[in-house]
């Protein structure tokens, strides 16, 4: 099928080459001059990252093992600060509950998404705009529709109450967590749905042709064809979503500034609020113990996904 | 068959109303008076009583709005020009930047190589509030905290754009590289007349994300320019309009809107194909 899609699908990137580990260390002269040519090519990239990132973290990791004015090593006790403090483990608890519910959420829903738009030629342009566009639209001027639309007094308890439901404060209840739900899932759905399209357009259509040569139903294909071909994609968009559920925080802190209702008290929150009274003790501790987790995350995730292979 | 298919459809283009009613909200908002919002939205404003209401079009359609914004808000346009300079050098410095080094990642082979790529996947993940200290220390002691370098420089680093790219340039074949060196070709011209033509599109795709990013940016200003509110972009002076005057703020939205929308109109197809990049495995 001459699906627009084929042009760059995913099976035109060769994978890389593979594991380049020498054995013997002597190198002959030409890979020798490759090697410095590449060095070359990354040299500004990685002069960059090791004065903007990398060295200023090992400075911060020094610095979580310091007190602030005397610069005297204090040991763990800046990690115990954090942890005993409550806000703190608020944020976590919240950040956590946020990315448990979203990331599925999101998932589904932008697989139910791209398994309907899947061969839908008519409008098929009109249909990805649409579900792409929130990437467009400000975040600022997200906030003030959700403040017309999720208000008290808004839009949608408008329409609620028309259908006979009481009115609910969505911004400042409780219910704002569902708001920032929503709204992570309406900015997401469409990058998400558009890289599931892309692992269902791999998926051979000679598969599901055998597949119906022999009798196997709708479900039958979806059960033992599709959604097995679709657990590698799986992982890259659980992590890419993953990475992106943090930048709700902008979505957070605009609709309810640096003391929000405590359901949606985040990480971002904290880290911020510390920023303001310069606290960098403590955030130097916290990114640390930030950094561990998310380490342990990625490097689990690259060992199971070599695993898959 | 095609009556599923019909059915598949209007469910579709139901849920295009989520994007599109907002969307047009913020469109009619703008050309709406004063008066008009008011009657509308009052009640969530806390300036009238009742319940908000909306109307498909405006009533009295206006342009007063667009004219107080750009005749007599002379903060929005510093702050439109802020915007300006903190994300187009970013994006010119990017591509100087990760191109070459997506180009090293793909086309050579060199010892550290996996592990180098591995790092550079960990720094695209981390959530900005990890390197937030970090960044915040070194800027300080550059003295570039509180200048539009703080926000341009690090963002320029992002390994984002050589994880694309990287995907990118990968689709070059290696036999067409050994076949060019054999013939004599530089490496410069590898890069230059092959790697980079070839991978254009890699390039555009780049440069929308890039956009779509840093043009609503909100954490970095607002951490590194916190004692400069001068240099505040358009993405922090939009939330300080928000109550006193709804329909600059709608008309605002729309303009800053404008030129994302500018590039899903003509670079789509590049979204898409940066987006996918972004997920393939490595």
């Amino acid at each position: 099928m001459a699906n627009k899609e084929s042009k760059y699908k995913a099976s035109k990137y060769k994978e890389p080459e593979s594991s380049f580990v020498r054995q013997n260390k002597k190198l002959t002269k030409s890979e020798k001059r490759e090697e410095r040519k590449a060095w070359l090519f990354l040299l500004p990239s990685l002069a960059g990252i090791l004065v903007f990132v990398l060295i200023p973290f090992a400075d911060v990791i020094r610095r979580s093992f310091c007190e602030a004015m005397s610069n005297k090593f204090v040991g763990i006790s800046n990690y115990k600060m954090v942890l005993t403090n409550e806000a703190f483990g608020l944020a976590v608890k919240n950040t956590v509950k946020f990315i448990g519910i979203c990331i599925p959420l999101l998932l589904i829903l932008s697989l139910i998404l791209a398994l309907l738009l899947y061969r839908q030629k008519r409008l098929e342009g009109f249909l990805k705009t649409s579900f792409l566009l929130p990437m467009a639209v400000p975040v600022a001027s997200i906030v003030i529709l959700w403040k017309l639309i999720f208000h008290e007094k808004g839009l949608l308890n408008v329409l609620l109450s028309h259908l006979g439901i009481g009115t609910i404060d969505f911004m400042n209840s409780d219910k704002a967590f569902l708001v920032l739900v929503f709204t992570y899932l309406w900015k997401n759905v469409g990058y998400d749905m558009i890289l599931w399209l892309t692992g269902l357009n791999d998926i051979s259509v000679s598969l599901y042709e055998a597949a119906s040569v022999d009798g196997a139903g709708a479900f039958a294909k979806f059960r033992y064809i599709t959604l097995p071909k679709l657990v590698p994609t799986m992982f890259m968009i659980g992590a890419l979503s993953f990475i992106n559920s943090f930048k709700v925080f902008r979505e957070a802190y605009l609709i309810a500034g640096d003391y929000p209702d405590n359901s949606i008290y985040m990480l971002q929150h904290i880290f911020s609020n510390w920023f303001v009274s310069l606290d960098i003790q403590k955030m130097s501790a916290a990114a640390v113990l930030l950094i561990l987790v998310f380490l342990s995350l990625i490097l689990s995730f690259i060992r199971f996904d070599r695993e898959e292979e | 068959m095609k009556r599923k298919n019909g059915c598949f459809l209007g469910f579709l283009l139901l849920l295009t109303l989520f994007v599109w009613i907002p969307v047009w909200v913020l469109c009619s908002g703008s050309f709406m008076g004063k008066d008009e919002i008011l009657k509308n939205v009052g009640p969530v404003l806390g300036q009238a009583k009742g319940r908000a209401s909306w109307s498909l079009l405006p009533v009295y359609p206006t342009l007063r709005a667009y004219v107080e914004l750009l005749l007599d808000s002379p903060n929005f346009f510093t702050m439109f020009w802020n915007s300006c300079i903190q994300v187009i050098p970013v994006m010119a410095g990017q591509l100087l930047v990760s191109v070459p080094a997506a180009w090293a990642f793909a086309a050579y082979k060199f010892r550290g190589k996996k592990a180098l790529f591995v790092l550079y996947i960990i720094l695209m993940v981390l959530p900005f509030q990890i390197t937030m200290v970090s960044s915040y220390l070194v800027l300080f002691r550059m003295k570039l905290a509180g200048t539009h370098l703080a926000v341009i420089l690090p963002n320029i680093f992002s390994t984002f754009p050589v994880f694309i790219m990287t995907k990118f340039f990968q689709a070059v074949p290696g036999s067409l590289l050994e076949a060019a060196r054999l013939d004599g070709a530089s490496e410069r011209y590898l890069f230059f007349r092959i790697g980079i033509p070839m991978e254009k599109s890699g390039i555009f795709s780049i440069l929308i994300l890039g956009f779509l990013e840093y043009w609503n940016a909100i954490e970095q200003p607002l951490t590194f320019l916190a004692n400069n509110k001068k240099l505040w972009p358009l993405t922090l002076y939009l939330p300080n309009i928000t109550t006193d005057n709804l329909g600059v703020a709608f008309s605002a939205s729309v303009f800053v809107m404008f030129p994302a929308l500018l590039l899903f109109l003509y670079g789509q197809k590049y979204l898409e194909q940066g987006i996918t990049a972004s997920g393939l495995k490595e």
